[in-house]
């Protein structure tokens, strides 16, 4: 298991070099520059901002510089200072050295931030939602998905799918101004915008206080976001459930006398997870990056919107560092379901 | 439908794939869609928005581009009963059947030229990742070895692309590459055709190349699990070229997954269009689409939500219609779920 990790994680480094090639490519294959203007600069003024942001560098090497930031772990004696330039998400002190890694360079359209900065300012936001958001899907999914499969072809089956249903065919865009304007206009029982967790966040995502406060913001996004999930982890959850209650263990567990709700529980519900368990991770991917609709629509302060205006401000660090973060997170998720995926069902070896 | 094709299936003896057993199979598909009440309700509304798409001249009266600015905002009455917030500030205009957006226009010609635009991402968006999906696919599975770990890897790769933010970078990338070109070039002639379509053919581009990953690996899963079968063999035996086993002997067996998959993935093509549209990078205004609509509505939410629920709901009851169909093909044709009914 250890040796098949380490694998992973060596095929994780290679997956992110090729997303970082191919976004460098394109990112830079878009004509226009991240200073180029409806009213052009002066030469002389293009020049000195191109070599400061070294710009002007052949491809390959701002290619390789950038890697050389962010992959690799710098060792120096120098602490850090508050440069823009020298801005490390990771500043590890040993004794006299520090061991400083990824840095993710400036931002090109806000001069006094760096991509860090917008890391742990909007990130943490963006985070939680999404977290929230994948809380909602599984605790509406699930048990909606086993009620249909125990209750198979009664009226339970047919709401819980009706239900699932209507959550593939709303998307966030639909379903968030009918809640801004239901519950946040008409109703006025939630704020209709803004966001209610402030820094510092513990374990650099979680908010501090779980009131009234950081719930009242976040219900209607989390909602929005989380209820097509819950429909698709509900309908696989059925289906999954209903094809294990018809496994010859099951029956085996009936016949030697235990109880039904021992039966569910213990051998149908934990086996027929095993596809459930599968989903979340890309479930979780596509919830994280469908945060920033939701934040568009609620008003919420994440990384929403460094994902559409870094590109046409051909912001290249922004554009690099949000893609690598979000193929990064992909991966790791991955990661995580395949390891979760062999503790459920000790049949599946990695060697 | 013959009796000894009847009697044969359930016994497992009809092997040989006839022409005449694939159509009875289809028929059966068809009877048991039939049967589906909500397949058939979501078949029924596709069927209209087609209608509707197709005769949106005759529907909309009033143009969908025409900006009236002393109608802007303006409501019918009925509206006023639907949203009571409206009732201190609205002002009434019962020329306009949905009201009149922030610039005057018709919301309901709008909406109902903006079914043009889904429809299409609907027809286009499929079409586009199953042929390069099933190409992908069964090369993939059809050759196996290396050819089919380095082709994995490569999807494997792309699956890691946050695919929201791969269309988005494509996005701009043929929208802004293709605006200063010398007329003559492959390039131009491709952003001509985008903009006589209004826009609509870099989108397809984008959903396309980001789809068919998915149907790359549902093909292969199924040539793979049908390439050691006997009448494959025999194909080979008797000498049939590689490309005629695949396209002739294995693909006509493995379409109706194929097919069900690519009819549930059309919701979400059609939400990729309408989110696309929302953050400003979809079809080129005043070309109507919903998303666009939605988004424009949002900014105003508060003070005439109809301009962003009307189109809303075009968009859910489409999405709900396909998801209908999609569902009733699946329990039709998937034979892995029959029974499970």
């Amino acid at each position: 298991m250890g040796r098949y990790i380490i694998r992973r994680l060596l095929y994780m480094v290679v997956v992110i070099l090729v997303v970082s090639i191919i976004t460098f490519g394109l990112m830079h294959a878009i004509p226009g520059g991240p200073f180029s203007r409806e009213k052009a600069l002066p030469a002389a003024t293009l020049l000195i901002l191109e070599e400061r942001y070294h710009l002007n560098d052949p491809y390959w090497k701002q290619y390789v510089d950038y890697i050389n930031n962010v992959l690799v772990p710098h060792i120096t004696t120098t602490p850090p200072s508050t440069a823009l330039a020298d801005d490390c998400l990771v500043n590890v002190k040993i004794g006299k050295v520090w061991i400083r890694w990824m840095n993710f360079g400036p931002s090109f359209k806000s001069r006094s931030r760096t991509v860090n900065d917008i890391f742990r300012d909007n990130l943490p936001i963006s985070a939680q939602l999404g977290t929230m958001a994948l809380l909602v899907s599984v605790s509406i999914g699930m048990p909606l998905g086993i009620m249909a499969a125990l209750k198979q072809n009664t009226i339970w089956d047919y709401i819980g799918m009706s239900i699932s249903i209507i959550g593939v065919s709303v998307p966030v865009i639909v379903l968030g101004p009918i809640f801004v304007w239901v519950f946040g206009v008409a109703l006025k029982w939630l704020p209709p915008t803004g966001w209610g967790a402030q820094p510092p966040y513990i374990l650099g995502f979680l908010p501090s206080s779980l009131g009234w406060d950081f719930f009242k913001h976040a219900i209607m996004p989390s909602v929005a976001l989380g209820l097509g999930a819950s429909a698709i982890i509900a309908r696989l959850t059925r289906a999954s459930l209903l094809q294990t209650v018809r496994e010859d263990y099951i029956r085996t567990a009936r016949a030697k006398g235990l109880h039904e709700r021992v039966v569910i529980t213990r051998h149908a519900l934990k086996n027929s997870l095993i596809p459930v368990v599968t989903i979340l991770g890309p479930l979780f991917a596509a919830l994280v990056t469908g945060t920033f609709v939701t934040e568009l629509i609620f008003g919420i302060p994440g990384m929403g919107k460094y994902f559409v205006t870094s590109i046409t401000n051909r912001d290249y660090p922004v554009i690099m560092g949000t893609i690598l973060l979000y193929a990064v997170f992909l991966v790791i998720a991955n990661l995580v379901v395949d390891i979760v995926y062999a503790y459920l069902d000790p049949r599946i070896r990695y060697d | 439908m013959s009796q000894v094709d009847q009697i044969a299936k359930p016994l497992g003896l009809g092997g040989i794939p006839t022409l005449k057993k694939r159509e009875s199979l289809v028929k059966d598909g068809i009877r048991r869609l039939v049967k589906n009440r909500a397949a058939v309700l979501g078949f029924s509304i596709i069927l209209l928005l087609i209608l509707m798409a197709i005769f949106a001249p005759l529907i909309a009266i009033k143009s969908f581009d025409t900006q009236v600015l002393v109608d802007q905002n303006k409501v019918p009455t009925w509206i006023l009963s639907l949203f009571p917030t409206m009732k201190p500030y609205a002002q009434i205009s019962s020329a306009y059947p949905l009201g009149a957006d922030y610039v005057g226009r018709d919301m309901f010609s709008r909406i109902v030229y903006g079914a043009r635009i889904s429809l299409t991402v609907a027809f286009i968006g499929p079409f586009i990742s199953l042929i390069i999906g099933v190409i992908y696919g069964s090369i993939s599975g059809y050759f196996g070895g290396r050819v089919d770990n380095i082709m994995m890897r490569i999807v494997d790769v792309l699956y890691a692309f946050p695919s929201l933010l791969f269309i988005i970078l494509l996005l701009a990338f043929f929208r802004s590459s293709m605006s200063h070109l010398s007329p003559g070039s492959p390039a131009y002639l491709l952003s001509k055709f985008d903009e006589s379509l209004g826009g609509m053919f870099f989108i397809f581009v984008g959903i396309g190349l980001t789809a068919w990953e998915t149907m790359a690996r549902l093909t292969r899963g199924q040539v793979l699990s049908i390439r050691e079968k006997e009448f494959i063999e025999a194909a080979h035996t008797i000498g049939a070229p590689n490309l005629r086993i695949m396209f002739r002997h294995i693909l006509p067996n493995i379409l109706g997954p194929l097919v069900v998959a690519e009819t549930l993935a059309i919701p979400g093509y059609i939400a990729t269009e309408a989110f696309l549209s929302f953050i400003g990078l979809g079809v080129n205004p005043p070309t109507p689409s919903w998303g666009a609509m939605i988004s424009e509505g949002a900014n105003s939410i508060r003070s005439y939500p109809n301009q962003a629920i009307f189109p809303a709901l075009a968009l859910a009851i489409t999405m709900f219609a396909f998801n209908f169909l999609g569902d009733g093909l699946r329990d039709a044709l998937d034979p892995r779920l029959r029974g499970t009914q």
